[in-house]
């Protein structure tokens, strides 16, 4: 039976859980940001003593030494290329996937859900072997490539589940209003795929900005060295410390704007995840 | 007669060849890198190839498989990417469930509820588990402070306490997606069954198990094949943690090691090929042992 | 089998709303009683409380005798028949008609037992081991029915059960489901909307707007006896007519004619007043098919607008003054009819007998029988009676 206010205390306890579960591991990678050197080591959650010099150093030496703007600066423009075009040719492909019928489609689908369960690690010496004689190790265009075959099928995936959602016959209401076909397109279909198309742009872009493996293994240096390869690779004060300061302060400066990400559009996020998944 | 159905056919026709246009440049993205280096990675691991002494080299057919094969290594690290994948993809499941429940039935707090469930999805890997690492390592961590565990446990000090550090982190990060897969096939559910099922007299444990389990087969089915390959490829956090230390390689680790560190072409494209064929196994058992479906694509 | 009883039985949601108020039922062991009423009436919420699906707000609740507010439907020994069906889709007809029984443990031959009578009784025996996806509209009914059936229960609960049906399986269904319950002999309650399920195939009914029990009797005397406004225009179809007029001199003043009260209505109404009267389409008929009962009514000319001949009879509309409209509509929107016959349109629906000769605009010699009226108060669409 119901009972509202017990139902109400199970469901608060429920939900602060999952809180829990969630934050804490980001709470204390905070906390550790403004902890000092000195106190570094002190074990407990709650930085007894506040300091901003972890977030200092990583900017110290501009951007010429400093071990972090250069990779921020990478993993910025690596990822938004990425997304960029990931998105122009998945918007291609999902649209005729949608839209149109041609044998080949179904393999299309079933090709990009085989690429999703790939294992990146397989090519990665191939490409490592490819990239050095092609000139594109420690590349941009290096990382840019496996990021594009690696995120598209997500992209596809996304866009086919938003643009099947779309009335496309409002396209040819228009043009009986009196639309020419671009205008149409621009004025109809437009505003109605650009929500799937920014939820599909928010998924490449997590995808990008977080990726590992292809970037150690294809960078070797500031030139196209992402965040994440770059704080595997920090220095301490001397070789017996590790940097934690220093690598909780930029996990944070990272994470910051993921999380403002996620918490803007939730909604969009879950949509798109859940869109391919099992709506059979 | 016969000029009105050439003129269908022409339309069809252009239409597939529109639709072949416009999958082109994502397809042949998306082929260029796996269709082509999987090539050449078999290639690769039938020659011995060794970027730190250039001139050796040349085929030697299944040498390398050979090499990995007999190698205790090899197998150390299969059992325990095995171990973690099962041990991880397990907890998921049930947690996922668990969340994926909290979140359906959720009167209030529906969006709190998903945005936190979204952050461990967001997060950089590499920066979750430099958390996880700085709160059970012994000298920056908080863990050891934490009622019923030993102050001067040692958590990477021994594989398999080092083992439960990682599958936290991973478990931690990836449960969300399952979730959310999860509650994808729970929506699915008529909520009428539940009231048809409450006045049959079925407790809310039968509930469960008769009729929202069976129903939610395909979306478990799906949500399991993509966690279990996913979690066969673990990397980013074992480099963080232990960097392989304590025998917690995983096989891409060895993969990583062969190919980036020691530069071993040939050996690391063997290791590369046989995690290739270990995720191949893995996607038919699922799909042809376990009907693990497709999601459906184009006009349904 | 048990009877059912509602003792002040009231559902309050948290914002305040109250979907039922105060509702004194009794239910008879055996009786099929329905709930009807428009939507939004409470109906629905009232029958989920008595399976356990609804919390109660106030009020005791008692099956067979004993309180069962607090108890879980699957300890009050009910059946329910569900809108949709509800039927398990990865189950066989068959477990379907059977889970109830599995979870209660009973035996596994018995359960077949059970099962097999009541596909037979419902003739689905052919079907038992298909699956509900692969069934049509008709035959899930049944099985949902005959889930309810299989388990022998205290009362079964049926939420508009043929509302998903089409017309003609409709009536089909609606004589099998009578004949089911008069055969076994369990109290059923029964929710519908369509007054028609409801006037044939209860013993009692209970009319029911926005939460609050209007009328509870059988299907004749609500027709005949209806306690309001409300029900007067619920019940009966087509609509009985509502007509603004003037009560005095013993005899009830209406736009096309003055008829003659009775004694215990010129007694109910005291002298003279406004009144809301209310003549039913049946109650009229065309004069020259009166034959020998002329003199027991009144005759009265009007023009007719429209004609509907429906081959059996005929409906003629005549306009009853514009004048008639404002008031009508007022006690009409108090008492929650949104369409009064008459009320915006001014309008007066007869039936006639289909051999009679009206003609669109054209003058028509009607009569009507004056002791079939009934009278209601405009304020507060209470029937006037003594």
């Amino acid at each position: 039976m119901e009972h509202p206010a017990r139902q109400n205390v199970l469901w608060t306890i429920a939900i602060v859980l999952v809180l829990i579960f969630a934050l804490i591991p980001v709470l204390w990678i905070i906390s550790l940001s403004f902890k000092t050197p000195a106190t570094i080591t002190d074990q407990s959650f709650i930085p007894t003593e506040f300091s901003l010099d972890n977030y200092k150093s990583l900017f110290e030496g501009g951007i010429s030494d400093s071990p972090f703007i250069k990779p921020l600066i990478n993993s910025l423009g690596i990822a938004l290329i990425t997304t960029f075009v990931s998105i122009i040719l998945a918007s291609f492909a999902a649209y005729a996937i949608a839209r149109l019928n041609f044998p080949g489609r179904s393999v299309m689908l079933a090709g990009a859900l085989a690429i999703a369960m790939f294992p990146p690690i397989s090519t990665v010496g191939p490409l490592f072997d490819m990239w050095r004689s092609l000139g594109l190790y420690d590349t941009w265009p290096g990382l840019i490539i496996p990021y594009l075959t690696f995120s598209l099928p997500l992209a596809i995936y996304t866009l086919v589940a938003f643009f099947r959602e779309i009335p496309w016959d409002l396209e040819k209401a228009a043009q009986m209003d009196g639309a020419t076909p671009f205008q149409a397109f621009r004025k109809v279909i437009v505003p109605l795929a650009a929500p799937g198309m920014f939820t599909a742009a928010i998924l490449v872009f997590i995808f990008a900005w977080n990726d590992f493996l292809f970037a150690i293994s294809l960078t070797s240096s500031d030139a196209s060295r992402t965040v994440p390869a770059a704080l595997a690779f920090f220095t301490g004060d001397s070789s017996f410390t590790q940097p934690t300061g220093s690598i909780a302060a930029a996990a944070v400066i990272v994470t910051v704007p993921i999380i403002i990400f996620v918490l803007l559009f939730q909604r969009r996020i879950v949509a798109g995840l859940t869109s391919g998944a099992v709506k059979g | 007669m016969s000029q009105v159905k050439a003129a269908i056919t022409d339309r069809a026709r252009s239409e597939r060849r529109l639709g072949w246009l416009l999958c082109a440049p994502a397809a042949i993205a998306m082929l260029a890198v796996t269709a082509y280096p999987i090539g050449y990675a078999i290639v690769l691991s039938l020659q011995q190839v060794d970027l730190r002494f250039p001139d050796e080299g040349g085929w030697v057919g299944l040498q390398n498989y050979g090499a990995v094969l007999s190698s205790s290594l090899w197998w150390t690290d299969l059992f325990n990417t095995v171990f973690l994948s099962v041990i991880s993809v397990s907890i998921e499941l049930c947690l996922g469930m668990a969340i994926a429940l909290v979140m359906h039935r959720a009167i209030f707090g529906r969006g709190v509820v998903r945005t936190s469930v979204l952050i461990p999805y967001g997060i950089v890997t590499v920066v979750a588990a430099f958390s996880w690492q700085f709160a059970f390592a012994p000298d920056t961590g908080f863990v050891n402070h934490l009622p019923l565990i030993a102050e001067d446990k040692d958590w990477f000090g021994e594989r398999f306490s080092a083992f439960a550090v990682i599958i936290m982190a991973e478990v931690w990060k990836t449960t969300p997606f399952m979730a959310l897969l999860l509650l994808a096939g729970l929506t699915t559910i008529d909520d009428g069954l539940y009231n048809a099922a409450k006045v049959d007299g079925a407790s809310a444990w039968q509930r469960f198990t008769r009729i929202t389990l069976p129903l939610m087969k395909p979306a478990i089915l799906v949500a399991l094949l993509f966690r279990t390959l996913d979690a066969f490829r673990i990397f980013d956090t074992i480099f963080i943690m232990t960097n392989g230390a304590q025998d917690t390689q995983s096989v891409s680790i060895l993969g990583y090691q062969q190919l980036i560190s020691r530069l071993n072409l040939g050996l690391g494209s063997a290791v590369s090929v046989l995690i290739f064929l270990c995720v191949l196994v893995i996607a038919i058992f699922f799909v042809k042992f376990l009907g693990a479906r497709q999601p459906e694509g184009g006009n349904a | 089998m048990a009877n059912i009883v509602l003792d002040h039985v009231t559902k309050k949601y948290g914002d305040g709303y109250e979907a039922v108020k105060a509702m004194d039922l009794e239910i008879q062991d055996g009786e099929f009683m329905i709930l009807v009423g428009p939507s939004g009436c409470g109906k629905s919420t009232a029958l989920n409380m008595i399976a356990g699906l609804e919390d109660i707000s106030d009020g005791e609740l008692k099956i067979g005798g004993e309180v069962v507010n607090n108890r879980a439907p699957r300890d009050r020994d009910i059946a329910m028949v569900f809108q949709n069906y509800a039927l398990y889709p990865h189950m066989t007809v068959r477990e379907n008609m059977g889970f109830a029984l599995k979870l209660a443990k009973v035996d596994p031959k018995e359960i077949d037992e059970k099962v097999e009578e009541a596909a037979k009784t419902l003739d689905l025996t052919e079907h038992l081991d298909r699956k509900p996806a692969n069934l049509s509209g008709g035959q899930r009914q049944r099985v949902a029915m005959g889930r309810a059936i299989v388990r022998d229960p205290k009362a079964f609960l049926m939420d508009e059960p043929l509302s998903n049906l089409d017309a003609k399986l409709r009536v089909q269904m609606r004589t099998e489901v009578a004949e089911l319950q008069s055969r076994l002999g369990t109290t059923t309650v029964y929710v519908t909307h369509d007054q028609t399920e409801a006037m044939t195939l209860g013993d009692r009914v209970a009319v029911m707007r926005s939460g609050v029990l209007q009328q509870v009797d059988t299907p004749a005397v609500l027709y005949n006896d209806p306690v309001n406004l409300f029900v007067a225009g619920f019940i009966g179809s087509p609509s009985m007519n509502f007509i603004h007029a003037q009560v005095g001199d013993g005899s009830v003043e209406l736009p096309f004619a003055t008829l003659p009260l009775g004694d215990d209505l010129k007694q109910a109404a005291g002298g003279n007043r406004e009144v809301i009267c209310g003549i039913r389409p049946e109650h009229f008929e065309d004069a020259e098919l009166v034959g020998d009962h002329v003199d027991e009514g009144v005759t009265f000319e009007a023009k007719v607008d429209l004609v509907e001949s429906m081959g059996s009879e005929l409906y003629a509309y005549f306009d009853a003054g514009s004048e008639n409209t404002g008031k009508v509509e007022q006690a009409a929107s108090e008492a929650g009819l949104e369409e009064l016959a008459g009320a915006d349109t001014g309008q007066v629906v007869t039936r006639l007998g289909p051999e009679s000769s009206a003609k669109r605009g054209e003058t028509l010699k009607l009569w009507v029988d004056p002791t079939r009226i009934l009278l209601f108060d405009p304020d507060t669409g209470e029937r006037i009676k003594s």
